[in-house]
């Protein structure tokens, strides 16, 4: 039999891959150089979040972990050199919109993802619809409130009902593709045990899908409320903004976001100092929802 | 053993045809899926249909010179928004480079095992909390932070490099720089999060394939990783681009609202979304009609955008797992 020479031409055959390589080799020295540059940045990445975090809490925290936190809390947005004040109607304005946009997408967006789920995956509706709500997702959220005061407010004025709904149309999207893909990751196995025993596709949904994939679509749900309560840009010219407590849904209301944008750019210390109280307030209301959403998420197993 | 089965016998377990009412039950809430994913259709033509209709009579009145224009004035009923066009692109892009830099960076060392898959969770946390932070939060962190940060540096590149196009002017309070770096932070997550899962549609094997070979782990990135996840990291890319042209209230604040085309990083500009935000409030009817097609004209740009990151995305997804 031959002999194979390992040390012979060690260059002639290319298929030999070259498999020790020194720390000190050019090529070694730039792996390494690249893989410090990829952890500055990503160690640069997160220097924003936390000082995000950082200034919240110093500026937002003195108010919101104060004495005086009641005030704050409940308290109507003072007037120019006025001391004092409180964000209260806003807190309530963003809670009541919120609840107006998901009792309108939740169900809505719920019974849309059955159809596109379970009922006709593959149907020329289905795809159509799931991909205009993927194109939905990426719509400028000022269009929202554009198209809102075109439909409702041009009519009927500014009024929180409309701010409501600028929201639910942003909430749609996500709501109807989360709850798809908890849908679609019901085992078949399951559903075709129900059918089986004589369901009907309703019973399937109700008693087998729905139940199996809620873990799933209320992540989908709480991610849309968080981002809802975010929104500020389809509430500018909806909801408009007041300085009162909201007493009926047809007339202008404040929201947490709106305030925000109105106090920042004030020259008072006093609406500076209540505009960061309010973003920290806003900040956990989101991160809560966020939270929620994790924990009903996680696997059970 | 018979007993056994004798147990499961139809008469005395729940199987059994549907009943008339259930048929009835089944028909009607299935009618009502089905209308449902019809108002997703519906609510996007409408929305189509509701702005284009409003823009209608700004349209005939000032045709495509609305677009290159570079006047918007409403006590002489000027109206014209090629600034803010300039203003949008330009703030996009330049978030883009930055976010796009980051964000695959980001992508990189979440999947590439740099850091224990438990670090790489907790990381991947904090990104997601990057964009859970509200936009007007990021204004706000922008106007006490981010300027009064930039603006000792903006002066002094406009000292030293004054006759570069790019700092031809001094940073003066709200201006284009901080606006495209609180741009960049916002799309981050948006652009780390799909090439993340870009870069984990790639099967194990071809990475175990190319250490086999003898790479170093950068030689497998860059040779092998990166080229098969081009095309998901192209649509990450356009989606935030889609995602920078849209986004409104930390722009509104930080961009400084004003009426010019300018190279320079540091003077003020203005976007499509701030011009219909800081606008749309005060706006008189004339005004209101013209501001209509300004968000047809960013409907248009951000639906074009949007369109194709998800195309690009979509054959993303076909290559690695066949058709779908």
């Amino acid at each position: 039999m031959s002999e194979i020479d390992l040390t012979a031409h060690p260059k002639d055959s290319f298929l030999q891959p070259q498999l020790d390589y020194q720390a000190l080799e050019p090529r070694a020295l730039k792996s390494g150089f690249l893989t410090g540059l990829t952890w500055i940045a990503a160690v640069l990445a997160a220097i924003p979040l936390f000082s995000v975090i950082y200034m919240l809490l110093a500026q937002g925290g003195t108010r919101l972990f104060g004495a005086d936190v009641v005030e704050v809390l409940t308290g109507l947005p003072p007037a120019g050199f006025e001391v004092g004040g409180g964000i209260g109607p806003a807190i309530v304005g963003t809670l009541v919109m919120v609840g107006i946009a998901s009792a309108i997408s939740v169900p809505l967006g719920i019974l849309a993802a059955i159809y596109l789920g379970v009922l006709d995956a593959t149907s020329k509706l289905a795809t159509t619809a799931r991909f205009l709500a993927k194109v939905l997702t990426g719509f400028p959220s000022i269009l929202a409130g554009v198209f809102v005061y075109a439909v409702i407010v041009i009519h009927w004025g500014y009024s929180a009902l409309a701010g409501g709904i600028a929201l639910a149309v942003l909430m749609l999207p996500t709501v109807v593709l989360a709850a798809e893909e908890a849908m679609a990751q019901v085992p078949q196995k399951m559903k075709d045990a129900a059918y089986g025993m004589g369901c009907t596709q309703t019973e399937v949904i109700w008693k087998v899908v729905l139940p199996t994939g809620l873990p799933g679509i209320l992540t989908g749900v709480m991610l849309a409320v968080a981002g809802a309560a975010g929104e500020s840009a389809p509430l500018l010219f909806t909801a408009l903004f007041s300085n009162y407590f909201i007493s009926e849904l047809a007339e202008p209301t404040a929201s947490l976001s709106i305030l925000i944008y109105n106090f920042s750019g004030m020259p008072f210390e006093n609406q500076i100092e209540l505009a960061w109280t309010a973003s920290l307030v806003l900040v956990l209301i989101v991160l809560t929802f966020n939270i929620l959403a994790r924990l009903v998420g996680r696997p059970k197993v | 053993m018979s007993n056994l089965f004798r147990a499961a016998d139809a008469t005395s377990g729940i199987s059994g045809p549907p009943s008339m009412a259930e048929y009835a039950a089944d028909r009607i809430f299935r009618s009502i899926a089905i209308a449902s994913a019809f108002i997703i259709i519906l609510l996007v033509a409408y929305i189509l249909w509701e702005i284009g209709q409003k823009a209608m009579p700004a349209v005939a009145e000032y045709g495509l010179g609305f677009i290159t224009g570079t006047t918007w004035n409403v006590s002489k009923g000027e109206f014209s928004v090629l600034p803010e066009i300039w203003g949008t692109l330009y703030s996009s892009l330049l978030a883009l480079l930055l976010g796009g830099v980051f964000g695959i960076s980001i992508a990189i060392f979440l999947t590439q095992d740099f850091i224990h898959h438990r670090m790489a969770t907790i990381f991947r946390t904090v990104v997601e909390m990057l964009a859970a932070i509200p936009s007007v939060v990021y204004g706000l962190w922008g106007i006490y932070v981010l300027i009064p940060l930039l603006k000792p540096l903006a002066g002094w590149l406009h000292d030293t490099l004054g006759w570069f196009p790019l700092f031809g002017t001094d940073l003066a309070g709200p201006g284009m720089a901080p606006a495209a770096l609180v741009l960049a932070i916002m799309i981050l997550p948006t652009v780390a999060a799909i090439s993340v899962d870009a870069f984990r549609r790639i099967p194990y094997k071809v990475k175990e394939a190319a250490y086999g070979m003898g790479t170093t782990r950068w030689e497998a990135i860059l040779k092998v990783m990166l080229p098969t996840a081009s095309s998901g990291i192209l649509a990450a890319l356009v989606l935030g681009f889609g995602r920078a042209l849209g986004e409104t209230m930390a722009l509104a604040m930080l961009i400084g609202n004003s009426n010019q085309i300018s190279m320079s990083l540091f003077s003020p500009a203005n976007t499509l979304a701030s011009l219909l935000a800081s606008n749309f409030p005060e706006a008189g009817q004339v005004e209101v009609q013209a501001l209509m097609y300004a968000a047809l004209v960013l409907l248009a740009i951000t639906f074009l955008v949007n369109v194709a990151g998800l195309a690009i995305q979509q054959y993303t997804v076909r290559k690695f797992e066949g058709k779908k």
